[in-house]
């Protein structure tokens, strides 16, 4: 079913310093980040961050631990406003947007500690997702409008297609706080996915999961990207995971770009060892 | 096959909200035709009602959006006053009490709705404690303002004036809200079925919005405001519908009630009644409305079944309510009804 891209793809310059896949130049890059960042009082979290995300790119964004990879995503998703610098998504300015605006725009996300609606069963939090493609108001819920009853049963339908990706159909009913850890996780991606997005933001995804796990969950990531044709920027510490299916990285430390390239790039960059191991391992 | 388990299984618990409601009603219908029931407890119908529906909006605020509200007797003020105005307005147009009753209940659920809109654009941007405290003084403002608040009408229309009196009414006016005095002269036309009614549409109105994709937004706001904000949904948007909806239905409320007596203040609705309402929905459960109509009805009753206990009265009413809070979160008792009714116990489910 997955066909994973597991050979290096070659990374093409675009305008401005960033760089996408090859395959995906034709079209202007989904996401593009410009001397993006943010102080909080005198600490600049983020500094001078360029980025580009191809159409159908599976991007890594990695780095030590501190080093602003969170941030980047809370500035991307406007959980943070950004002090400086611009970020435009399919070439929009997304400006003074809310976390909500740019939801709809077409980023979704998922969280490194995982919040989701833990009272609510699992196909509400689906449903959650797809909140802004259910199409009927407040009254039509109250009076059950035929409205009401057409839209419930598409949403039912459409919610059971995305669990399946994870075969999580027979966990419908249960309640999303009562999930183990794992399935949680699962949840999380695909409650960011029923919100249609053309970016999908995973902040450690593969967290607290087993060497098993962690490679199915990378089957499914590329399953993810080749069914929905989506673009994909992820956090992760596990380099296997990293290594295995991202296409792009960037590497970030004390807030900045240190280094951007594919994956064989990265992990013979001295800059990048010292970065994770110090002076000495660069040697 | 699972969708129709589980439709069933909130269908069942909202069927039997509704079932406990409607039997409550021929019941209590029964033993009055019989006979059965004291003065004291007959003059309690309506009150019961219109708490039991306070209890209920305010279960919406508390238990469904997960804010605490310490003012929502304000909004039952502002729906007794103006239904009750409306009311007198009206008395020679729509001369059908029961009618008159509903239209009068309309226009009060309508001004605390608007109430409610406006509180709510300052209030809802504050969370927890912080919103809490400035509801409590929110319905004390409200509280000032009718009791400063001085409303007639004659053949020249509405002549209003704050602080003192000033309202000059010609021969024939009618001074409607009197300030501190209140409003006098009303006519007792709420009834024990009226305030049936009222459940019913309370109870219709908070289930269907609750299990629709609005109630979902708001329940999601609670569970998880920053996640709700990452899928797309406007929190601000869904906070005001809850709080604005709770509201309109404590408007209603606060008509029936005012409807009930031939005079009332606004003292009547103070920081006291607030907690009070509280007190039904916490020890019911949050976001269990069942729980929110027994209790709502139960601690309505019990002043006045302790009166024996003479000046003692409150103290015994307390002891009571701690023992009850004791015991509704005694797992050994909760893991004993469970096996009784042959089911998981839950606390804080959406009912």
């Amino acid at each position: 079913m997955s066909k994973p891209v597991r050979e290096p793809v070659k990374l093409v310059p675009v305008p401005s310093t960033n760089i996408i896949p090859e395959r995906d130049v034709d079209k202007s890059p989904i996401l593009e980040c410009r001397h993006l960042g943010i102080d909080f009082g005198g600490l600049s979290a983020v500094k001078d961050f360029n980025m580009a995300i191809g159409r159908t790119e599976i991007a890594g964004l990695i780095g030590p631990n501190g080093a602003g990879k969170t941030t980047v995503f809370n500035l991307l998703t406007k959980v943070y406003q950004p002090t400086r610098g611009s970020i435009l998504l399919d070439g929009r300015e997304t400006g003074k947007m809310t976390t909500a605006q740019v939801n709809r725009a077409g980023i979704a996300r998922t969280f490194q500690n995982i919040r989701l609606f833990d009272n609510l069963s699992v196909e509400d939090n689906v449903k959650l997702g797809l909140h802004n493609h259910i199409n009927y108001g407040m009254w039509s819920g109250i009076f059950r409008l035929p409205k009401y009853w057409k839209e419930e049963k598409a949403s039912h339908d459409r919610a059971m297609e995305l669990l399946s990706i994870f075969d999580m159909e027979n966990l419908a009913k249960t309640k999303a706080g009562s999930l183990p850890y794992g399935a949680q996780r699962r949840l999380e991606i695909v409650r960011a996915l029923a919100t249609n997005p053309s970016l999908l933001l995973l902040d450690e995804p593969a967290a607290g999961m087993n060497p098993s796990e962690t490679a199915e969950l990378m089957d499914n990531i590329v399953k993810i990207r080749d069914t929905f044709q989506i673009a994909i920027l992820l956090i992760e510490h596990d380099m296997n995971l990293v290594m295995g299916i991202c296409e792009g990285i960037g590497v970030l430390n004390f807030g900045q770009v240190i280094a951007k390239g594919t994956p064989d790039e990265i992990k013979n960059n001295p800059v990048v060892i010292e970065a994770y191991l110090g002076k000495k391992g660069a040697n | 096959m699972a969708k129709i388990r589980r439709l069933s299984k909130t269908n069942r618990r909202q069927l039997l909200t509704y079932g406990v409601v409607i039997l409550a009603y021929i019941i209590i219908q029964i033993m009055g035709g019989a006979g059965m029931l004291s003065s004291s407890l007959k003059g309690m119908l309506v009150p019961i009602c219109a708490y039991v529906v306070m209890a209920l909006s305010l279960n919406l605020t508390v238990g469904v959006l997960g804010e605490l509200s310490l003012g929502h007797a304000g909004f039952m003020s502002v729906g007794a006053f103006t239904g009750v105005t409306a009311s007198i307005v009206l008395q020679n147009v729509i001369p059908f009490a029961p009618l008159r009753l509903a239209v009068a209940m309309v226009v009060g659920a309508i001004f605390a709705a608007a109430a409610g809109f406006l509180i709510g654009i300052p209030v809802l941007r504050l969370n927890g404690d912080y919103l809490a405290i400035v509801t409590l003084a929110f319905g004390e403002i409200i509280k000032s303002i009718f009791n400063n608040m001085y409303l007639g009408f004659d053949s020249h229309g509405f002549q209003f004036s704050m602080i003192t009196d000033n309202t000059r009414l010609e021969d024939g006016g009618r001074l409607v809200i009197g300030g501190p005095m209140g409003v006098g002269s009303i006519q007792k036309i709420s009834t024990f079925t009226a305030g049936f009614v009222l459940i019913l549409v309370t109870l219709f109105v908070i289930f269907n919005l609750v299990h629709s994709r609005s109630g979902r937004a708001i329940m999601a706001v609670r569970d998880n405001r920053i996640a709700a904000e990452s899928v797309g949904i406007n929190v601000t948007k869904y906070k005001m519908m809850a709080f604005v909806t709770s509201a309109a239905l404590a408007g209603a409320a606060g008509t029936l009630f005012a409807m009930n007596y031939s005079t009332f203040t606004a003292n009547k609705f103070d920081f006291n009644t607030s907690i009070l309402v509280l007190v039904f929905v916490v020890l019911g459960g949050l976001g269990n409305m069942l729980g929110s109509i027994v209790a709502a009805a139960a601690l309505t009753i019990l002043p006045e079944a302790l009166r024996q206990f003479a000046d003692y009265r409150m103290l015994v009413y307390a002891i009571v309510l701690i023992l009850v809070m004791l015991a509704t979160n005694n797992p050994t008792i909760q893991s004993y009804t469970a096996r009784i009714f042959g089911k998981k116990h839950k606390k804080g489910g959406a009912a």
